[in-house]
């Protein structure tokens, strides 16, 4: 590095303690989840995985597990067709509507989350759907289609458009061309997308808050729950498996993405 | 075209524009048309309390979310390309862990016996451990680190944008480097912090899961409000009434906010 001016060495002091307080929480959880204390103490007095064995002997943990992979799979399967279909459409058509439904479709995101699930709550108790599987599929698949199409449309932005146009000239038709040109050329920000939409599915907590129940829980329903009770290490050995799951999805992302499209 | 749209825009519709659309309805329709819910949220000293204290906090932790991201955000946009894809991964990092596990943290972190309060006795700073947490400040501390790289993606954004040349011409014209920072750096970077504000203020403003288990009961924000109101009280008209008014508040934010930059810059950053 160059010669550091006061200035400067105050910046970096500044910048890095604030970068241990992004860092830290996520890293304290780890070491928790593999203490034998059955209080909270730090450092953890000897290693033990009985967490890890109290979550997966838990059947109402494992439940929740289930309920949440297949949400969270379901979710990728639905929102990514139907946000890659919006996002083609939204950057091919020159309608001036587009511009209005692309707004609408981030919507989502724009919309504070609580006002969502409650809204959701109130139609599910009318049509029946409160504390079912397709209720909670179809809220995450609302939930995740802003992540599918923001990364496919940006993907779209390099993709030149004569491309099709040329397949189509030699007697291809609209959608033949789209699969046997343009996807194949934006497959890294559709598949980033949809693994998007997986982890918001994974992590969605306050929609579920409201709509889920019985049999139908997710993990964070009952980690939620078991947050506001007491504090029971368990949960950290849940915490730290899901960290890593998520961790390693972005990764995977981040290295499609990298690749091009 | 338009067929291919419709069936992202039906879910749109069925599960977003249509449930707030009911709230709104449920605001002021109950047996006939009321303005009861309203005069409620308008008049009662609990949602009053409730109003003020979350535009407190929101405003508290998009204060201490600038002070802390300007400098970071600053740090990443003046060192070499490797050092600021560390710090920017450093900052993104959170962002990719639920906010659940993250409140589980900060719990083990601030609680009575928790790693903070046992380190500051073993260094024998405090006899009788600190009250961080089940208050205001601990859900201050948990909403900023959540916030903060709302924060300080849009400010790296705007300051790479800022050509370096001018910080030369200043130095050039004898200004020492804080006077161009004063006068050059930092009010080309104003549209950054309007962004990375008016992000973290409006995202702040709807928080839950973070109030509701580091807040310890006292610190009923308003989505804690609406919460209650269906869940504990049944009071279906008065929740959805709160809601109504969260969510102009925020659309107001977003409007007023859109005629000095533009929107795709807030929201754009995911």
């Amino acid at each position: 590095m160059m010669r550091a001016s006061p200035a400067r060495m105050v910046l970096y002091v500044i910048s890095a303690l604030v970068l241990v307080y992004l860092i830290l929480p996520v890293l304290i959880i780890a070491p928790i989840s593999f203490s034998s204390a059955r209080f909270l103490t730090f450092p953890p007095p000897s290693f033990s995985l009985r967490w890890y064995q109290q979550y997966f002997s838990n059947p109402a943990w494992m439940q929740a597990t289930r309920v949440t992979l297949t949400v969270a799979l379901l979710t990728v399967v639905i929102a990514t067709p139907f946000g890659v279909a919006a996002a083609y459409a939204i950057s091919q058509s020159k309608l001036r509507i587009m511009r209005l439904i692309h707004m609408a479709l981030l919507l989502p995101l724009v919309v504070p989350i609580i006002i969502t699930a409650v809204g959701i709550f109130f139609v599910y108790a009318k049509v029946g759907l409160v504390a079912t599987m397709p209720g909670l599929v179809l809220a995450n698949v609302m939930l995740g289609l802003p992540y599918v199409v923001i990364s496919v449309l940006a993907g779209l932005q390099s993709f030149d458009p004569a491309q099709e146009m040329v397949a189509r000239s030699l007697g291809m038709n609209r959608l033949r061309s789209f699969f046997a040109v343009t996807l194949p050329q934006i497959k890294s920000s559709v598949v980033a997308g949809g693994i998007f939409a997986f982890i918001s599915a994974m992590d969605e907590t306050i929609v579920a808050l409201f709509i889920s129940g019985g049999q139908y829980q997710p993990l964070t329903k009952r980690m939620f729950t078991a947050l506001r009770d007491e504090i029971d290490p368990t949960i950290a050995a849940i915490s730290t498996l899901m960290t890593a799951a998520s961790f390693m999805l972005v990764l995977l992302a981040s290295t499609r993405q990298k690749r091009g499209g | 075209m338009l067929a291919l749209v419709s069936p992202a825009l039906l879910v749109i519709f069925a599960l977003i524009v249509l449930p707030v659309g009911w709230l709104a309805w449920q605001s002021i329709y109950h047996d006939g048309f009321t303005l009861e819910n309203y005069r409620r949220v308008f008049t009662e000293d609990v949602y009053w309390r409730s109003f003020a204290l979350t535009f407190e906090i929101s405003l508290a932790v998009t204060g201490i979310a600038l002070l802390l991201g300007y400098p970071v955000a600053y740090l990443a946009n003046s060192v070499p390309k490797g050092w600021s894809i560390l710090i920017l991964s450093l900052v993104v990092l959170p962002f990719w862990t639920s906010v659940l596990v993250r409140a589980y943290a900060w719990l083990a972190l601030l609680q009575r016996t928790g790693v903070i309060n046992q380190f500051l006795r073993y260094l024998d700073v405090i006899s009788e451990p600190l009250a961080l947490v089940h208050n205001t400040f601990g859900t201050v501390v948990a909403t900023v680190h959540i916030l903060l790289p709302f924060m300080v993606l849009p400010l790296y954004a705007t300051m790479q944008k800022i050509p370096n040349d001018l910080m030369q011409a200043g130095a050039s014209l004898g200004a020492s480097p804080s006077l161009t920072f004063m006068r050059v750096f930092l009010p080309l970077s104003l549209p950054g912090v309007l962004a990375g504000c008016t992000m973290v203020f409006v995202l702040c403003l709807g928080f839950y899961i973070t109030p509701e288990l580091l807040g310890g009961g006292r610190t009923v924000m308003v989505s804690m409000l609406v919460s209650r109101n269906v869940e504990l009280y049944n009071q279906f008209g008065a929740a959805s009434a709160v809601a109504v008014v969260l969510l102009l508040s925020v659309l107001a934010i977003f409007f007023v906010v859109s005629r000095f930059i533009s929107l795709d810059r807030v929201l754009g950053q995911k």
